[in-house]
């Protein structure tokens, strides 16, 4: 069997969705665990975003994360355009439906609009790389300021952060985009799982668990900053 | 349970042939006794039209006791009606009250085009079937069936995945069609098995190519498979396909 030919039957094709699902979910393992480091200022009030810089300095600095990042975008451009053509392609398999539809007899409604969800997201993704990504690493000289800390200057990106968490609407987006995270990888978490043929009972238990944990704490944490920027309890000051 | 008889109102999508459209047709019928089979009804129905002069309700059917996977009604909205692990053939009117309506549909997917009325062609099962769900054995006297030692646990969950009937209902209720449900189920059930063992790789390979050539639809984990099968096969047979066919793809020597 040829690599295309693996790849590009019905189950390849839930491969690729999987494992690149299951990328993205390491993704956002760090991701969050970076963009905690702004609570430190919860603890020590003269943080002023002090770690979380040092953090997005070190995620900017290296060639070996910004090389890791030209494959973040690659896994995500792929779950993305995968994910439309199976959706396509799986819609075009009945052409008459249903009079009656079966609604959410035998499954959550969740679990049936993972493209719904999944497209939520990534409108939330486009607006968040306009605020963060596209400021932070191209056109940086001129909307990031500098901070140095023991001489050593870097990117304030915490200031701006700050800035774009003032507007209440941009914080009520960021919790919509949360929201549709949770969902999506309430289902997709084990799912992926699930694909790449995890079916033993304690693995699966496992993963149906851990899922479930993850698809609230993660979508939570990354939640409660701009909220936390917004109602003044994480500041610059 | 009280026997009681009731009216109802039957929304049954009629179709002459494949080539011709089809709508819904409206009956009523009267005194319908609670302990009748849903088919029963249907045959009580049929025989009136038949003595009016007219084309009877087209439907498979064959053994009406839930075992031979004919029977397939998409009933309000759900594959073989109401009650869970269960056939149309074995859905019976106590399920229903006075004055219900219930629209009866056809199995919908394009690869199981309607030939008439009720009746769907199902052959796709039939060739996923034919290019991998055999295994070889020995000609002259069959081998005594104990010769085999076979793990207790491994030959129960052969047998559940056995219990598959090819009815249908998993891919009438996925809403990407998919026949992921019942391709699992053929799959494990001789993956399980040491007689599954010289064909284990190109079996499920094979099949795989042959359900993409029929053209239904890739699984989600929806689960609505699973909740309308009549014979409760788990989506865990779907974990253990794709890891089949993970294997297989990925260590094939061809």
């Amino acid at each position: 069997m040829k690599w295309s030919e693996f790849f590009t039957s019905s189950v390849g094709k839930k491969f690729v969705m999987a494992f690149t699902g299951l990328f993205l979910i390491s993704f956002l393992i760090v991701h969050v665990g970076i963009n905690a480091c702004i609570f430190a200022d919860m603890v020590d009030p003269d943080d002023n975003g002090e770690m979380f810089n040092k953090a997005a300095h070190f995620m900017g600095a290296s060639y070996v994360i910004r090389l890791m990042e030209i494959g973040l975008f690659a896994g995500i451009i792929l779950h993305i355009v995968q994910g439309y053509m199976l959706e396509a392609q799986n819609r075009s398999r009945r052409k008459e439906g249903y009079a009656v539809s079966m609604g959410s007899k035998g499954s959550a409604w969740y679990k049936k609009s993972m493209g719904l969800l999944g497209t939520l997201i990534l409108l939330f993704l486009i607006v968040h790389i306009a605020h963060f990504w596209v400021p932070s690493r191209i056109t940086y000289e001129t909307t990031l300021s500098e901070v140095s800390y023991n001489g050593n200057a870097m990117h304030d990106v915490f200031s701006k952060m700050v800035e774009v968490f003032q507007n209440g609407y941009v914080v009520i987006l960021y919790i919509l985009g949360c929201f549709s995270l949770a969902w999506h990888l309430l289902h997709g978490f084990q799912s992926s799982f699930r694909t790449v043929g995890v079916h033993n009972k304690k693995w699966l238990a496992l993963v149906q668990s851990v899922g479930i944990g993850f698809s609230i704490i993660v979508p939570l944490i990354f939640a409660l900053m701009p909220i936390s920027i917004f109602f003044g309890w994480v500041t610059n000051s | 349970m009280e026997h009681y008889t009731m009216n109802l109102t039957l929304k049954v999508w009629r179709q002459k042939s494949s080539k011709e459209k089809g709508s819904f047709e409206t009956y009523k019928v009267s005194d319908i006794s609670s302990e009748m089979s849903f088919l029963e009804m249907i045959d009580v129905l049929n025989e009136r039209l038949i003595n009016e002069g007219k084309e009877p309700i087209a439907f498979d059917h064959d053994c009406r006791e839930g075992i031979c996977g004919a029977c397939s009604m998409y009933i309000n909205g759900r594959p073989h009606g109401p009650w869970t692990a269960n056939t149309t053939c074995q859905l019976h009117m106590r399920a229903y009250k006075d004055g219900d309506t219930i629209v009866v549909e056809p199995w919908r997917a394009n690869s199981f085009p309607v030939i008439k009325d009720l009746v769907v062609d199902r052959g796709a099962f039939d060739r996923i079937i034919a290019a991998g769900g055999f295994i070889s054995a020995n000609t002259g006297n069959a081998v005594d069936a104990n010769a085999t030692p076979i793990e207790k646990d491994k030959a129960d969950a052969a047998f559940a995945a056995a219990a598959c009937i090819g009815c249908g209902a998993c891919v009438a209720a996925c809403k990407n069609s998919s026949a992921m449900l019942f391709l699992s189920a053929k799959v494990s059930h001789l993956a399980l098995l040491p007689q599954g063992g010289p064909e284990r790789k190109s079996r499920v390979l094979n099949m795989v190519q042959q359900m993409d050539k029929e053209g239904f639809g890739a699984c989600t984990f929806t689960e609505a498979c699973e909740a309308v099968c009549p014979k409760e096969i788990s989506v865990t047979n779907i974990s253990r396909l794709n890891k089949e066919y993970l294997i297989a793809g990925l260590t094939e020597e061809k």
